[in-house]
Order: C-alpha cells, then structure tokens, then sequence
C-alpha cells in the first residue's frame, strides 16, 4: 500500500506538490494525469526516493528516503523519456539484473516478447537505438524482474501496435501481483489500462475518480470497420494498427488490444463522417 | 567512504541489530561499488571526451620524443629524466583543468540529461553510487596519464635509454595525487552546481583561483610587500597546485632557484623526504575530504 500524506514539495518559491495525500491499496491500477507541470514527475520522483520532501510518504510501511534500496528491489520504472546512455544494451541488462538480484535471461525474454531482440543487439549502444526499441528495453528491464510496484511514465508512448498489444499483456499478467501507477498527460492514453484515475492540477488533486473496469488487460477486441468511400489517409492509420482491408479500401479488419480501444477510436475520430458501420467484439467472447 | 556504511538503507538488517546490519552492507557497498566503477569506466572508453583526453596525453609524449628531449642535456639531467620533467609540467598546466571540466560536465550533463533519474531508480546504494563514480573516474583519468608515461619508460628501455625509475615512481605518486585531489574537487563542485553551465564556470574559477596563486605570483606580491611572507608561504602550502609544483621540481632543482622563496623556504622547513610526505598527503587528503562534502551533499538533497 502506498500512503501519501501532505505531501510538499517546492522549488525555490514554487510549490510543484502542495500537501497532496493519496492512498493506493495494493494491486491498484492507477492513471496519474495532468498537464505539463502538474506535479506527476514530482510525486513520481519522491515515490522513488530522489527527492526529498515535507510530509509522509510510506510504501509497504516503509520510507521512501530511507529505505530507498529495499523498496528499489521491489520497483520497476519507466521513464517517459529513455535517457542518453552510453552503456551497451548488454551492459545496461546486466547492470539493473545484478542490482536487482533477477535474471538477465528474463529480461531479455521479456525485451524479444516486445519485439527486441536484446541478445543481437548485446553490444550496440543503448543510445544508438530507436525511441521504441529504448523504450522496449526500459520496459523489459522494468518487467523481466518481481516487482510489487510498477512507476510508469508515458511507457507506451513510443511503441507500435504490436509492441502496445504485448506490453498490456504483459501488464496484465502483473495486474494480480503489482501496484500500478501510471502517469500520462493523456487520459485516452491510459484509462483502459487503469481502475482509478488521479487528476493533478498545480500539485494538488483536482479529480480522484473509479473506473468502470473494462475486463482483462490483455483482453484483444475484433474490429469490422466500413467506410462509405475510399480515403487513403485512413487507410494508412488503419494499416499502421495492422488492418487488412477489401472491397476496394471500403471494408477493414483487424484487431485492437483492449485497452487500447479509447485510443484506437480516438484515431478514427476525425473520419467518422466516413464511417458507415463499426463493429467491436471482444475475441473469444461471442456474446460480448 | 566509511560514514557511507552506516548511511547505507537497509532497515531489515537494522532491525535485527548493528552487527548483522554491518556485515551485510559493507560486501553491499563493495559490490555496488565495483559495479558503479565499471560501469563509469565503460561508458568513459566510449566517449569522445575520453578519445581526446587521451590523444591528448599520449600525443604529448609522442610529440617529446619527436623534439629528441631524450637527447638533450640541459641543466645536467638527460635521457628520460628531462621528457618526464617536461611532461609533469606541462600536466600540472592540463591536467587538472582537463579533470575538472571533464568531470563536471559529463555529471552535471548525466543529471540533466536525466541519466541519474533513471539509474538511481534501480537499487544501488547511494554510497555505491557517488564512490563508484569517483573511482571508476579517477581510473578513467588517471590510466591515459600514466599509461603514456609508462609507455615512454617501456620505449626507453626497449632503445637502451637509462630510465630513473626512482623519478619515475614519484611521478606517477605525484600525478595520482594530483588527480586524485582535482576529481574530489569536481565531484563536490558537480554535486552543488545543479546545471551544467553553473558547475563548469565554477571549475573554471577554482582552477583560475590556484593558478593566481602559484609561487611566481606570490613571489610579486612579497616583493611588492602587499603581502606578508608567512602568509605567502602558507597559501603556496596549500594551493594543491604549487605544492605538485614545488615537488616535481625539487628532485632536479634541490635548491629550488628555478621557483619562487615560497618553494625555497617550505623545502627548508620540511626537508625534502617530508615535502615528499607532504606532497602525496595533501592532496589527497583535500580531494578526499572535498570528495566526502560532496557525497554527504548528494544523500541530502535531490537526486536527479
């Protein structure tokens, strides 16, 4: 469980968390969102122990600054942006694995799960990577290890369609055993992944509110779309969601992960004067 | 490095008593230690700055040697005694600038970058950390240094030149201490200077501050009597970088014409095998102490 309570942090004269208080029980998913400036990234950061700050926070009964290393073991994080580092991606796996007492070999299963295949790119350098392929790695380092506590910042913002559908999976096979807080500016980015949603205005919570759970994290949804005339640009953000398509580019199909189908909508929205019939079956559920 | 131990976050063990919380985080300590150290030395070999600090040293010696100093016999030492006498001072003027900025800049810009934000989110002990850096970096600066040194003693062996081993072994002393004394220095300067800009122009000043107050300058304010004497002589005492000079230069120079009175009257009251002493002793012992500010800093502020 993890108690925030009054919690205040500023720099300089500007108060970036003002007595903010929240509990998260344990095995919550949480969305974290709000504007640039918020206070995400600052709460995040005093969550991890980087900051120091006036108020309490406790995880497990522990605190953050103090016992930073045994709550560190039990953490994976991913950061929004991935940092220029110099290591090679061999050395980045091995480094966070022995800090954390885990398996390099999981890690790198998990990485190959999402599409990157760590062990071929062993000695290329971490910064020489795609924005999605660092992204990938940072996830697996997150993921490839027993964590009760998952810090996630924008982590599949850089990923494609493929990479997201495993990275719910992923998240879902977590869901019994992990607290999750996942922040984002974006709501439609994250609020199938989430139960709750945190809403930080100025460093104070403007919105705390339940979601309706949508089902299993990993859940995959068919899609049946149909167009009353051909357009190109939709067919091309259609084919990047992995849709096959017939009928002279009128009718498409394909599937869609479950918690993304907010942002899956969201992609159509500007074409949906276009859209004569769409049809959303989770798969494997007729009945849905 | 030894307050790190207590410091270290491991409540568990402390629960169950001091002992047991002691002989579990020093093995801790050294493991993420060695790890941090490592990992600051391969992420180093893979940087330009490294590439050309390194270019820089080896160059040097190669350009010495191109010169023909090993043939030349001015004021009675030849052979490799004057390329070493020449190259330590030309490292007294490069060296520690080199070392300041270099360090700074990639820790500072490793802090904004967002690097610590990330690799202090994995659980290393934060004296694992901030002790790693410091030695993985000082091999990082200290290996190009005497690698091009030792590469010259290995070239005037395999030619038949006579090597004084004895100069050869206090050089390398003299450059470690110096080293070690200038990072010490720039991992406090790194840790209070929140941006890369702040803590390069304040490395810049700390080394502009020593190289004023070198024994030639010292020398125009005695004669000039702005300044007292003892107080000359105490601040030559404890500019590291007069103390590295005086001591290079007296293994050659005993009577010390070459310098300044400060050198002349510090040698006279220490004598030469305790100027030694001193030489090694103080800056090591400054960078080790500023070294220690900066951690005890570290752990008490914010992170990234």
């Amino acid at each position: 469980m993890i108690e925030v309570e009054r919690v205040t942090k500023a720099f300089g004269r500007t108060r970036v968390l003002d007595g903010l208080s929240i509990t998260i029980p344990s095995r919550q998913r949480v969305a974290l969102v709000g504007a640039n400036g918020a206070g995400k990234t600052t709460l995040i950061r005093c969550l991890l122990g980087q900051y120091g700050f006036e108020g309490r926070i406790s995880i497990d009964g522990m605190s953050p600054r103090s016992d930073r290393r045994a709550i560190l073991k039990r953490t994976g994080f991913v950061p929004q942006l991935p940092p220029p580092l110099r290591l090679t991606v061999g050395q980045l796996i091995q480094f966070a694995a022995s800090l954390c007492d885990a398996e390099p070999g999981r890690m790198v299963e998990v990485a190959k799960r999402l599409g990157l295949d760590a062990d071929a790119l062993r000695n290329h350098s971490f910064s020489k990577l795609s924005g999605g392929q660092k992204q990938k790695l940072l996830i697996a380092v997150a993921l490839g290890r027993d964590t009760s506590l998952l810090i996630m910042d924008e982590p599949a913002a850089n990923l494609d369609p493929d990479a997201r559908r495993i990275f719910f999976e992923l998240l879902g096979e977590r869901s019994q055993h992990a607290t999750m807080l996942i922040s984002s500016h974006r709501l439609d980015e994250v609020a199938q992944l989430v139960q709750r949603v945190v809403e930080l205005d100025h460093g104070r919570i403007c919105l705390d509110d339940h979601v309706a759970d949508s089902g299993a994290l990993d859940a995959i949804l068919w899609c049946h779309l149909e167009l009353s005339r051909s357009e190109e640009s939709a067919a091309r953000i259609l084919a990047e969601w992995g849709f096959t398509t017939r009928a002279e580019g009128l009718c498409f199909e394909g599937s869609v992960p479950g918690p993304d189908r907010l942002r899956f909508l969201g992609a159509l929205a500007r074409y949906s004067g276009l859209i004569r019939n769409l049809r959303l079956e989770a798969e494997g559920q007729p009945d849905a | 490095m030894v307050e790190g131990i207590h410091d270290l976050e491991m409540s568990d063990d402390v629960s169950r008593g001091p002992g047991v919380a002691v002989k579990k985080t020093i093995p801790i300590l050294r493991s993420d230690l060695l790890r941090v150290a490592r990992l600051d030395v391969s992420e180093a070999l893979r940087s330009r700055w490294f590439a050309l600090y390194s270019i820089v040293f080896g160059g040097l010696v190669g350009l010495l040697f191109v010169f023909g100093l090993t043939e030349s016999q001015i004021l009675g030492f030849l052979g490799l005694s004057r390329l070493l006498v020449t190259y330590i001072q030309i490292c007294m003027a490069i060296l520690p600038i080199f070392v300041l900025i270099t360090t700074v800049r990639s820790l500072a810009g490793d802090r904004e970058a967002g690097v610590f934000e990330y690799l202090l989110s994995l659980p290393v002990s934060l004296s694992g950390w901030f002790w790693g850096k410091v030695i993985g970096r000082f091999v990082v600066i200290f290996a190009p240094v005497f690698l091009a040194m030792a590469g010259a003693a290995g070239w005037a062996v395999h030619q038949e030149i006579p090597v004084p081993w004895s100069l050869f072994g206090f050089y390398t002393a003299l450059l470690a201490a110096l080293s070690w004394c200038f990072l010490g220095l720039a991992m406090l300067i790194s840790t209070v200077a929140r941006s890369t800009d702040v803590a390069q122009g304040a490395a810049f000043f700390v080394w502009l501050v020593m190289v004023l107050f070198l024994d030639i300058i010292l020398l125009g304010l005695i004669v000039q009597q702005q300044v007292e004497p003892e107080i000359a002589i105490s601040i030559a005492l404890l500019n590291p970088l007069q103390v590295f000079r005086t001591a290079a230069m007296m293994l050659f120079d005993p009577s010390m014409v070459l310098l300044g009175p400060s050198a002349f009257v510090i040698l006279d009251t220490f004598g030469t095998d305790g100027y030694i002493a001193y030489a090694l002793a103080y800056p090591i012992a400054l960078g080790s102490v500023a070294a220690a500010i900066g951690y005890v800093i570290f752990r008490r502020s914010d992170l990234p």
